[in-house]
């Protein structure tokens, strides 16, 4: 017995649609089996998952405080991946991005205007794409792999913040604890509607999200990007440049990194920390992916994962389980979604006989 | 038909009324922990003492918890989830979960937070924090009697003020025996991680100390310890099982006894904000029995630690001096509360250079 | 013994697991397969091994466990995308959440426990050799496997038939398939080789390294031992230069600070990083050389046409 793949003359439409919801079948399936093992009404888990977190407003505030991030990365590191650049170091611009930005509310925390908001908001780009630069620099002139140097500098960016916020730019005033000033108010992303938490750093994913559909599906560097990702030598012949598209690449998806680093600082933590990230820069990685590498697509699977982080607490409170099914869940969810995306590009067969047999009957 | 209204509209009231006392008789006090319950430090401390808080008042309250909650915007949803869920009373458990509790006690103001280890209150805000020094004096005072070399390992998490206390009062303590008692310390940057620890422990012992002692929360540096034949003081946790003849004692924390008077005094409507500071006297630590040491060096640590329950005795007492030679406090001179919670230096005698 | 041979000890027990986690994927890299899920199943490794010899009593049959355990737990990789077709990338990634979680949660009831360490192989004429005996011939068994491992993938890979057919398959693999090479078959065994070799870097962490269990006690050296393949230029012999000289600059600044250096722990702490870029600039700057050297399909599907 043996699974074929029969790849499909063209993308399947129907399965394009239809093979999230039958990930999210066979996890909801399996899903409540282990709540059943847990000795937990399965039911409920799954509703306290998947529906309750949708019904209050506060809530889907929540969804969009934790999709702002993911979605902001992942949008950038879609077209990396689209033109075969692998930045796995979202997560050190990430941090560079939130350090650059946070320069004006901590070091010159006197100046109060309409400006430093902007202000820090381009620093931070700045600063998440300079720190991009670097494997971009390495991989362009000096052929060094950037999958290595950008997760290693993941490090050196951790480190060098907990440095600044241990030493020199511990919060005179704070006990001695390791963390900044707080930022003035004129430093804080404000709410975007009045009911909830949710910063602007949602609005700016979404922009980003459009804009970078846009340049993908309309422009000429949308072509670019797709080319020379899918074959460099086409791409020349072209005239496109692959050393450029590094540069851009990699520069782009630093300067999202970035932005959305200083936007969870200023809009939801209001001063930097040791840690100011639960791994975003690696989640947003897989939400890339699931959103197939393309923006639109992106936001859903970003709303959907930070959908899968408040449901994994929703069942906790709900049913007195600790967190270590709920990764679970997550990881079983990310499998599905995986497998049943095979669906969209090719045809399951079971063969039941092997044909390579060349014994007799069936060949020839 | 008037009647079955009549009878439909009882039921319901009754049935109502029951719902709404049933609700009300139980209170819900809930915890929101930073790592792991079965972690074996920090938070399975604290988890066992919402479980004697369960045994002691059960049939007033239940309990509820949110484990391995990030710092940061996290901790604010997970917080306010609680507070939504009809906490009455929430303990957030980590010094990093400060910010977030003062904002979610801004706009929850029926409900009563306590936040461990902080330092900012408010007037449904109370904070509580356990004097560990305490226990580091008394531990500063076993290590300088059993060692040999006259020096101690110190495995310290991350500089701040609550491990710098502890490294100042271990020295205090061990230099009240020997004033010539060195420490040596290496900072592991984590307070979980049982390779790192490991690592640090063999390095401090490849490097001449007979003692050792950790602020961080696994077992490995007691285990390496018991590996290479020397003493080691546990941490959070009783570690006697991770080496039978290798603890001296441990600091244990017992919040257990915090938690059921807290508790029992939202249940009496008394609950006031606070900023406690318990210490072994309050039962907020206690030390683990006292092993593997000959009867006299116990001795003067049952008397330390009664000394130090009775008031007679406290770890920050002069004369004192300032690593770098200035005087900090006179003779008999005790430190306030105030400058321990923002310790940001040593005293005199400790090998190592604190970040600025 | 002195300072300088203590800290070689630490350091080779830190960088055992590397090694070993690292060898397996390369040679599942080799054969054209990026399995990012490396920390995921060291993890499992580490839980099961544990769970194993507390079971059982035995710290031989933990290792068993962990292979095991990583070598299973690899193959639901290699069906999602071997068979499936599925993207390395992400399904890599996926396992490695995956094993965190399972592990997590089938070790809940063993924190705290102390586990059974595994006992030293003492050769018995060789240990004697000033220096290196004590290094080299008084270690646990894993130690030993470590190095037989890299030595015989290096002839595996290079002085078999088997090892090139496997290079094929990771260079081009429509070329392989042609020739008539299985390559579904062979990136398989590729798979789960790389499994079995990191559930047993896990099978060190919990029953040498410290023989406990606590969640997320790999703490990283999944995503190391990724590097360390690239750094290596797949070149199985490189993984134990890259493997120690990391291990070597993680443990020296402990041993720097327990010394009394004042320089802060961060800078000292970011060294094994900054290191592995710079001798990976380096050693990359030959464009010829490091191409060679990549196995060309890696991250490719393949899908055999019918």
């Amino acid at each position: 017995m043996r699974i074929e793949l029969e790849r499909r003359p063209d993308v399947s439409k129907l399965f394009s649609i239809l093979s999230p919801f039958i990930a999210l079948g066979l996890t909801i399936f399996f899903g409540g089996i282990m709540f059943m093992l847990l000795g937990k009404d399965p039911v409920s888990a799954l509703y306290s998952f998947f529906i309750e977190p949708l019904m209050e407003v506060w809530s889907l505030h929540e969804l969009a405080i934790k999709a702002a991030p993911l979605i902001l990365i992942a949008v950038g590191l879609s077209v990396c991946y689209r033109s075969n650049n692998w930045n796995i170091g979202a997560e050190g611009q990430f941090i560079m991005g939130a350090i650059s930005g946070s320069i004006l509310p901590v070091v010159f925390y006197e100046w109060h205007s309409p400006l430093v908001l902007p202000l820090m908001m381009v620093l931070g780009m700045l600063g998440g794409a300079l720190f991009a630069g670097i494997p971009a620099f390495l991989k362009a002139h000096l052929n060094t792999n950037e999958i290595l140097t950008s997760l290693m500098l993941v490090y050196v960016a951790q480190l060098f913040l907990d440095w600044l916020v241990r030493g020199p730019w511990r919060n005179p005033g704070g006990m001695n604890f390791p963390e900044t000033r707080t930022f003035d108010a004129s430093a804080i992303l404000p709410e975007m509607i009045a009911s909830g938490r949710a910063h602007w750093g949602f609005g700016f994913a979404i922009i980003a999200a459009i804009l970078i559909w846009f340049m993908m599906r309309y422009t000429l560097k949308g072509f670019e990007i797709t080319v020379l990702g899918q074959s460099e030598r086409a791409g020349r012949f072209a005239g496109f440049s692959s050393r450029k598209m590094i540069w851009f690449s990699m520069l782009l998806s630093g300067a999202l990194a970035g932005l959305a680093g200083i936007a969870e600082v200023s809009g939801a933590i209001q001063q930097l920390r040791p840690v100011i990230s639960p791994g975003y820069g690696f989640t947003a990685i897989i939400v890339a992916f699931l959103g197939r590498l393309n923006p639109l697509g992106i936001v859903v699977a970003g709303l959907v994962l930070a959908l899968t982080y408040l449901g994994g607490e929703a069942v906790q409170v709900s049913l007195q389980i600790s967190d270590k099914p709920i990764r679970v869940f997550q990881g079983l969810l990310l499998f599905f979604v995986l497998s049943c995306d095979t669906l969209i590009h090719y045809k399951i067969r079971m063969m039941w006989y092997d044909l390579t047999k060349t014994t007799g009957e069936g060949a020839r | 038909m008037k009647k079955l209204l009549l009878a439909l509209a009882t039921t319901a009231a009754v049935i109502g009324f029951s719902a709404a006392a049933s609700a009300a008789d139980k209170a819900k006090i809930c915890f929101v922990y930073v790592g792991s319950k079965t972690d074996g430090g920090w938070t399975q401390a604290h988890d066992l003492g919402r479980q004697e808080l369960e045994k002691a008042l059960g049939d007033k309250i239940e309990t509820q918890f949110l484990e391995n909650v990030p710092e940061g915007p996290d901790a604010e949803r997970a917080i306010e989830r609680l507070a939504r869920s009809g906490c009455g009373l929430i303990f957030t458990t980590s010094f990093g979960f400060m910010d977030a509790t003062v904002k979610i006690a801004a706009k929850f103001p029926d409900v009563k937070f306590e936040h461990a280890t902080g330092y900012k209150t408010g007037p449904n805000l109370a904070t509580y924090n356990s004097r560990f020094y305490e226990g580091r004096y008394i531990q500063g005072q076993i290590a300088a009697k059993i060692s040999k070399n006259g020096v101690a390992g110190y495995i310290a998490s991350f500089p701040i003020p609550e491990v710098v206390m502890g490294i100042n009062s271990f020295l205090i303590g061990a230099r009240s025996v020997n004033p010539e008692f060195k420490l040596k310390v290496v900072w592991a940057n984590t307070w979980f991680d049982p390779g790192k620890e490991a690592d640090a422990a063999k390095a401090l012992i490849d490097q001449g100390v007979d003692v050792l002692t950790q602020h961080t929360d696994t077992t490995a540096p007691m285990q390496v310890a018991a590996e290479r034949g020397i003493k080691a003081f546990g941490q959070a946790s009783d570690m006697i099982k991770a080496g039978p003849q290798t603890q001296l004692t441990a600091i244990v924390d017992t919040w257990g006894p915090y938690y059921i008077k807290r508790t029992q005094a939202l249940l009496d409507g008394k609950w006031e904000t606070a900023s406690s500071w318990d210490g072994l006297k309050d039962g907020i630590l206690t030390m683990a029995p006292y092993t593997n040491m000959p009867d006299d060096v116990k001795a003067l640590a049952e008397a330390t630690e009664a000394k130090i329950k009775s008031g007679e005795l406290k770890p920050f007492t002069g004369p004192l001096k300032k690593q770098d030679g200035s005087e900090w406090l006179a003779a008999g001179a005790s430190s306030d509360d105030g400058t321990l919670l923002g310790m940001n230096f040593y005293v005199e005698g400790v090998d190592d250079k604190l970040p600025q | 013994m002195g300072i300088f041979e203590a800290i070689l000890l630490t350091v080779i027990t830190a960088a055992t697991p590397l090694v070993l986690a690292a060898i397996g994927e390369l040679v599942t890299e080799r054969s054209g397969v990026l399995n990012l899920g490396v920390e995921g199943m060291m993890v499992m490794g580490a839980a099961c091994a544990f769970i194993a010899t507390q079971q059982t009593g035995s710290s031989y049959v933990g290792i068993l466990a962990g292979i095991a355990s990583g070598a299973l737990f690899s193959l639901l990789f290699g069906f999602l995308t071997l068979t499936l077709v599925a993207n390395q990338v992400a399904t890599g990634l996926a396992l490695t959440i995956l094993g965190l979680g399972v592990s997590g949660m089938i070790g809940e009831a063993y924190v705290g426990q102390s586990g059974i360490k595994l006992p030293q192989i003492v050769f018995p004429f060789l240990s004697d050799i000033p220096f290196l005996g004590a290094l080299l011939f008084k270690q646990d068994l894993i130690f030993y496997l470590s190095i037989a491992l890299v030595a015989g993938v290096h002839w595996f890979l290079f002085r078999s038939r088997a090892g090139l057919k496997l290079r094929a398959v990771g260079d081009s693999h429509s070329s392989a398939h042609a020739l008539g090479i299985n390559v579904i078959r062979t990136r398989y065994l590729a798979v789960m080789f790389g499994g079995a070799c990191a559930g047993l870097a896990g099978a060190q962490l919990s029953l040498v390294y410290t023989p406990q269990w606590a969640e997320n006690m790999s703490a990283g050296r999944g995503w190391i031992a990724l590097a360390l393949v690239v750094f290596a230029s797949w070149r199985p012999w490189r993984i134990v230069a890259g493997g120690y000289l990391f291990g070597a600059v993680s443990i020296s600044q402990l041993y720097a600070q327990a010394f009394g250096i004042g320089i802060p722990s961060q800078f000292l702490s970011a060294l094994p990083y900054l290191a592995t870029i710079v001798v990976l600039i380096l050693i990359s700057h030959n464009r010829r050389t490091t191409l060679i050297n990549t196995p060309a399909a890696l991250g490719k599907s393949f899908v055999p046409d019918r």
